[in-house]
């Protein structure tokens, strides 16, 4: 490793160890269930952005923190082991497209949209000014963040990112099973001056903004299934039950040792997604961990509630923080199915010759 | 956090130069119709192939040359075991020498040993066995009772091993007996010798397994001589030497590939256009695949840089037979093919017949999945 490679290596580690002894602080569980019923961690995002966290992604030439892209997702994951509930992980993205876009960092809580694979939203216009109409259903915070940054299509198939300030689209509220807001946004002929869109960038062309909402998804599954093993390992530790642990049991070994596989193997999934991210192959690496994650988190989710028996079923313990984000991360921009399906149809259609060579890259 | 961790790994320039001299060979092998992929396996046994495997310098890749090795990286070696296996090589023959017999002998074999056997086994001429499991003494290795007692330059053993594949055809097995009595610390008093199955005093009665193969063998040993200079690793250190061997037995491409060309075949009898369910379904297989090789590569990285990551290869070997068992039921459930065990015309449904019958073996051989999920449980502060 060179001595520059060292130096950013360490950056990114005291960046990281920064982010969570921040959230470890913060956000607790009284500040997640109070955003769960609706109101917005206000001191929690001003010490989020004061971190720089929101611009992480954002070169510092263009007055953002400049952190690789790799440990800009690695935050994204810690984000989720603490269950932060805050588009913290959308943010980071928008920001950081709308600026390689050649906008500037925009003030506040930026969403993405589409997020749902069958949303598409028009634009017409040109250089006097723009408008977009279409809907886009189960948005992050859709209805509650400044702005939402819209991948639109005019009619001749170009794409362009849209800024679009709170309050100029509809906004039905929605939740996920985290109690998450996940709005559906009505673009009722939205109008937007010239400076509020620019061409898209090369990352959310075509697919690319599917495929970047899920890889935020599987570094958030791969945090908080960290955190439910976390949480069932110390519980079957201490919980005693006929005189002892209730992990000394070979029948609640054999359940986390299987749930710790599970886990293994999407984190393995996870980490060559953020080696993948921006490459060619990202797409393949992004199906396969996000499938992964999925399977890996519905596991996870369910062997770490069977653990906690009946104290992990309330609000007591802050177990099910963990496990209603897992249900939920799993079924956003695009759920299992979703991604192995491409996986199989590309494999199928390459032939059964062809998968060893796509499997190792060579 | 978890105990344990996987460390993230690229494939250094020189693995992927290994990688296209091992596919030239392998390419080459198939043209000149030496082997039919869909029946092999690294159950295998073949060997003329083992010996043109040698010959091309595959096996001892990472021993020193003065033993016949190559002197190569863990990771070329890892790149070469996983093609072998995606191309449905037949490399039983010397599989076991390769990946773990020779290994022992280098690291803790006698000066005469080494260059008794490391040449040979390199050259593929020599193949080995392991001998651990006794008849009373399978998940419960410690209850090993074939015992040695010391005589004048050497030792007399008596007992008998089972479950060794290919004993009838190979020439060395290593072998774990007490040299002392069991006392309450039942994991000391054990000692590794490597055993010439070619000497007196050693009798191999095959075993047939379920699908009529004879593969593995119960080993009688009657006033069987070894010399002290085949003792391995140092008297008494048996156990120890046993658990070092595992990490080299439970984490390679060989516990998630054992039936990789069923994939393959499956992937051509469903044909371009998969239905949805199928589409679906293999994805899911391939997902799970490119996890557990990631998996499976980070730990030839760490085993390079001489750690021995023993709960991630029970993790790797754990959720990568659990993936190979999946496979035959999946396939069966996605193409409606019955499986026939002679159906020349037919690839896919003799692959799956010949997998069906191996399957539950896989969950077994090289540590049960019970027995990895009890050494998980303690990576994980359980236990």
């Amino acid at each position: 490793m060179s001595k520059a490679n060292q130096q950013e290596a360490s950056m990114s580690a005291i960046l990281l160890e920064q982010t969570d002894r921040l959230l470890g602080e913060q956000v607790t569980k009284e500040i997640i269930s109070a955003a769960e019923e609706g109101k917005w961690p206000d001191a929690l995002w001003q010490a989020v952005e004061e971190s720089g966290l929101t611009i992480a992604m954002v070169p510092e030439d263009a007055g953002g923190v400049g952190v690789e892209a790799a440990d800009a997702l690695r935050l994204v994951r810690r984000s989720a082991f603490h269950a932060l509930p805050l588009p913290l992980p959308e943010t980071l993205l928008a920001q950081s497209l709308w600026v390689s876009a050649g906008g500037e960092v925009v003030e506040g809580a930026v969403t993405l949209a589409p997020c749902n694979p069958g949303d598409r939203i028009g634009i017409t216009g040109s250089g006097g000014g723009f408008t977009l109409s279409g809907a886009a259903r189960r948005v992050p915070w859709g209805g509650r963040v400044g702005h939402v940054l819209v991948l639109a299509t005019d009619a001749n198939g170009n794409e362009h990112l849209a800024l679009v300030p709170q309050g100029k689209a509809r906004a039905d509220a929605r939740r996920n099973l985290a109690f998450e807001s996940r709005d559906t946004l009505v673009f009722d002929g939205v109008s937007l001056p010239a400076a509020a869109v620019r061409a898209a960038p090369a990352a959310t062309a075509g697919e690319g903004l599917l495929l970047l909402g899920a890889q935020l998804r599987t570094q958030q599954m791969v945090g908080a299934m960290e955190r439910c093993l976390d949480y069932a390992i110390a519980y079957a530790n201490e919980r005693v039950q006929f005189g002892r642990p209730i992990g000394k049991f070979q029948a609640v070994q054999h359940m986390l040792a299987v749930a710790a596989g599970h886990f293994a193997a999407a984190t393995a999934a996870a980490d060559a997604a953020i080696e993948a991210h921006g490459r060619d192959d990202a797409e393949l690496a992004v199906a396969v961990a996000k499938s992964r994650a999925g399977e890996a988190a519905g596991q996870v989710a369910a062997i770490s509630h069977q653990v906690f028996a009946a104290m992990g079923f309330t609000q007591e313990h802050p177990l099910h923080f963990s496990t209603r984000r897992l249900w939920s991360w799993r079924d956003e921009f695009g759920a299992e199915a979703f991604w192995q399906e491409r996986i199989g149809r590309l494999v199928c259609n390459n032939g059964g010759d062809a998968l060893w060579p796509l499997l190792t890259g060579a | 956090m978890l105990g344990f961790r996987f460390d993230s790994l690229q494939l250094p320039a020189h693995a992927e130069e290994t990688r296209k001299r091992v596919r030239a060979f392998l390419d080459k092998e198939r043209k000149a119709g030496s082997f039919v992929p869909h029946r092999c396996s690294w159950n295998t046994f073949d060997a003329e192939f083992s010996k043109r495997t040698g010959a091309a310098g595959f096996i001892g890749m990472i021993w020193p040359k003065k033993y016949g090795g190559h002197e190569m990286k863990m990771l070329d070696r890892f790149v070469v075991t996983e093609e072998m296996l995606a191309a449905g090589a037949p490399c039983g023959a010397h599989w076991i020498a390769d990946r773990q017999t020779g290994n022992q002998i280098l690291h803790h074999g006698s000066e005469r040993a080494r260059e008794l056997i490391l040449p040979r086994i390199a050259r593929g001429e020599c193949y080995a066995g392991i001998g651990m499991s006794e008849p009373n003494s399978g998940s419960d290795l410690a209850a090993v009772k074939t015992r040695a007692v010391k005589v004048e330059g050497g030792w007399r053993i008596n007992g008998s091993k089972i479950w060794t594949s290919h004993a009838h055809r190979v020439h060395y097995v290593i072998a774990l007996v007490r040299t002392e009595a069991a006392t309450e610390k039942r994991h000391e008093g054990m000692t590794q010798f490597v055993i010439d199955l070619k000497a007196p005093g050693v009798t191999v009665r095959p075993i047939r397994n379920m699908s009529g193969e004879e593969e593995f063998n119960e080993m009688f040993f009657e006033d069987y001589f070894v010399a002290d200079d085949m003792l391995v690793g140092g008297l008494g250190q048996g156990w120890n030497m046993v658990t070092g061997e595992l990490v080299y037995e439970r984490s390679g491409p060989d516990r998630f590939l054992s039936d990789y060309r069923l994939l393959v075949e499956l992937i051509d009898r469903v044909g371009r256009i998969p239905g949805e369910r199928q589409a679906v379904a293999i994805g899911r297989l391939v997902a799970h695949l490119a996890a557990l090789r990631r998996m499976s590569t980070s730990i030839a990285g760490m085993m390079e840089h001489g750690e021995n990551p023993l709960v991630q290869a029970a993790l790797v070997k754990d959720i990568g037979t659990s993936f190979e068992r999946e496979i035959p039921e999946i396939a069966r459930d996605l193409v409606a093919v019955e499986s026939s065990l002679d159906d020349p015309d037919d690839r896919f449904a003799e692959t799956l017949a010949a997998t069906e019958l191996y399957a539950p073996a896989f969950t077994l051989r090289g540590g049960t999945r019970e027995i990895l999920r009890g050494m998980i449980a303690r990576g994980l502060g359980l236990r």
